[in-house]
């Protein structure tokens, strides 16, 4: 791993020198929120967000994404035969990720990128981003990255990892994406020892302001169906309206629909995000709905992230301690306080009549 | 990279109207480009996303066996926007099939043993499909007796019908068709419901697999019969629906516990789904 140091002042330069060779994506500020977005001007990047409100997942996994293009014209040539939608897939840096939000595309990759089949576009999109992340010096309160595997300067899914010091930023080279983006760069010099040191402080004391701590020890021993048939999903449900802004935020949530969208005699198949608080989720033709009712909904938010990514992957929980959900949840469900209710169930499993 | 989602392009070269009430009908479909066919191979109990281009995709099983080659068979019940559209259009209409898709009854490690399909209403697709495979010349003596019991709710709602005539003459099979009831004194079917038919051709689990595919109230009331006789939750194998749209175990909807029915189903024994939440 390379260390090197370019300073605050040139920062700029080092962005328009990327431009030549990335569509450059990064932070943006618009009213109170920052969200990552395309970069036209150098100048609209904003480093000193705590975190953005949307995470960059949309870079990866577009909310509304076109996946095929055809003709429904009986006379046209191949009526009805569905042909790829062209894409850029030209080199992408996002600059300034958080190391919460590189870690959930790391944790995504699980689901689109198997050995049985593989996502086209969730696969390019990953092969073709170059990821600058930017650790955390002041992590927000309901943080808790350094209890699901994580950190505020952890250098998983990234390629460079920035550290702020002061006037200059500490970059942690990482992979051969992340070199290739350095030598593009071209500003930058090898940092020096007393650097480096000042960045380790500066990084413990982050880690050491992350108060907020879950525990998952317990998760993948805790029998599935104990768990699902655990009463407290009676009490955390209780004040969820199903509007979907924790699914909608996470940055680990891909679940998608599919649609048609016609116009005239062309049409596109497009994939939006979908979200399991919804009831048409899952609802069948037939009218049945497996988890038709609320309950069913929040349980299953909570049991794929915490017990059924576990067991499935064995990656660990499918939560990065973004805190997104925690924050912007209108009726003030936790995460947190969900996790610990797993974590510590010790009922059996319930008696089915 | 294959992209999993594109559908192989076909054209229906048949239409049939199975049943009576005309909501079910069988789409025979040939590939546009024949070695699409070679890729697509298939085995019984597999299903398939039919995509037609501005309406959207529904996964149907397959019911034509892969003994059956140069075709495919998908029989079909007007349900939802996809299905409804499906029984709009015509023969020589070109469409689009995705897979195959799921996994698919363990017909290998069922050989030697006696074989008992039931079946109920539309649901017998996948086991048309299983039984064309086991009658096949190169496959039937791989199997020890082959038992079916197929209902429905009345002889008008029976599918395959020409196929049922042809099975009930053959001596290397014991079929058992059914209806819940019928206005014709004549009625050369059995009446009644599946279970309780069940319970009276089927007296024995020695060395035998039963597939279970129907209504949910047909396998609630079959299954205990089935486990009286003495079969065991192992020997018990079953097809599970659930809403679905990518059918490769990503868009995240169809999962029952931690398996997805699209991947790891629809085939599951009673052994397996006695582990998971009754989200189905």
């Amino acid at each position: 791993m390379k260390l090197l140091k370019i300073s605050k002042k040139d920062f700029s330069d080092v962005l328009n020198r990327l431009k030549d060779s990335y569509r450059l994506y990064g932070p943006v500020r618009k009213g109170n929120i920052v969200d990552f977005a395309p970069i036209e001007d150098v100048s609209d990047i904003d480093l000193s967000f705590q975190n953005s409100r949307l995470s960059p997942k949309s870079l990866f996994l577009p909310q509304s994404e076109r996946m095929f293009e055809y003709g429904l014209d009986p006379a046209g040539d191949e009526a009805h035969i569905l042909k790829e939608a062209s894409k850029d897939y030209s080199p992408k840096a996002v600059i300034g990720i958080r190391p919460c939000d590189a870690k959930a595309l790391e944790l995504v990759d699980a689901n689109f990128d198997t050995p049985e089949f593989r996502d086209p576009w969730w696969v390019k999109a990953r092969e073709t981003t170059t990821l600058v992340g930017l650790g955390c010096t002041s992590p927000c309160s309901t943080c808790f990255c350094t209890t699901v595997g994580g950190g505020p300067f952890d250098d998983a899914g990234l390629d460079v990892l920035l550290t702020e010091i002061n006037d200059a930023f500490l970059a942690r080279v990482l992979t051969e994406k992340g070199e290739k983006l350095i030598k593009a760069a071209n500003t930058f010099e090898p940092a020096e020892e007393e650097l480096v040191q000042k960045a380790t402080a500066i990084e413990q004391e982050a880690a050491g302001k992350i108060v907020s701590k879950v525990d998952t020890s317990r998760l993948a021993e805790i029998d599935t169906l104990a768990l699902h048939g655990a009463d407290f999903w009676e009490d955390v449900q209780f004040a969820c309206i199903n509007c979907g802004i924790c699914t909608y935020l996470c940055p680990t949530c891909w679940c998608f629909d599919i649609q048609d969208e016609t116009h005239g005699r062309v049409g596109c198949r497009m994939r939006n995000w979908d979200s399991c608080m919804f009831p048409l989720f899952t609802l069948h033709a037939s009218g049945h709905n497996p988890r038709g009712q609320k309950i069913q909904r929040v349980r299953q938010r909570f049991m794929h992230k915490l017990k059924y990514y576990v067991d499935t992957y064995k990656m660990g929980v499918a939560c990065v301690g973004c805190g997104r959900c925690v924050q912007h949840c209108p009726v003030n469900i936790d995460i947190r306080q969900v996790c610990r209710l797993m974590n510590e169930y010790e009922g059996k499993v319930p008696k089915v009549s | 990279m294959d992209n999993p989602y594109l559908p192989y392009p076909v054209r229906i070269e048949e239409i049939t109207i199975e049943t009576e009430d005309r909501n079910i009908k069988s789409f025979r479909v040939v590939f546009l480009n024949p070695e699409d066919e070679e890729r697509f191979s298939y085995r019984p109990g597999q299903f398939a996303e039919l995509s037609v281009a501005g309406t959207g995709e529904c996964p149907i099983g397959i019911a034509s066996s892969p003994t059956e080659s140069g075709h495919l068979l998908f029989t079909v019940n007007k349900a939802g926007l996809v299905t409804s559209q499906l029984h709009n259009m015509q023969e020589g209409d070109v469409m689009g099939v995705r897979g195959p898709l799921g996994n698919y009854y363990p017909l290998d490690e069922m050989e030697g043993k006696n074989v008992v399909l039931i079946g109920g209403g539309f649901a017998f697709t996948t086991l048309r499909s299983t039984l064309v495979y086991m009658l096949a010349p190169e496959n039937r003596d791989r199997f020890e007796e082959i038992s079916v019991v197929y209902g429905a709710r009345d002889e008008g709602m029976l599918l395959y019908k020409s196929e049922l005539g042809a099975w009930l003459l053959r001596s290397d099979i014991q079929l058992h068709i059914t209806v819940d009831c019928s206005d014709d004194p004549f009625c050369q079917y059995h009446i009644g419901f599946v279970p309780g038919i069940t319970e009276q051709k089927i007296t024995s689990a020695e060395n035998s697999v039963a597939i279970i595919c129907g209504p949910p109230i047909m396998i609630k009331f079959t299954q205990p019969v089935l486990e009286k006789v003495g079969f065991l939750p192992e020997d018990i194998i079953m097809s599970l629906e659930n809403r679905m749209k990518c059918g490769i175990g990503m868009c995240g909807r169809c999962n029952v516990g931690a398996d997805y029915v699209c991947k790891d189903g629809p085939i599951l024994t009673l052994a397996k789904l006695n582990t998971l939440p009754k989200e189905y």
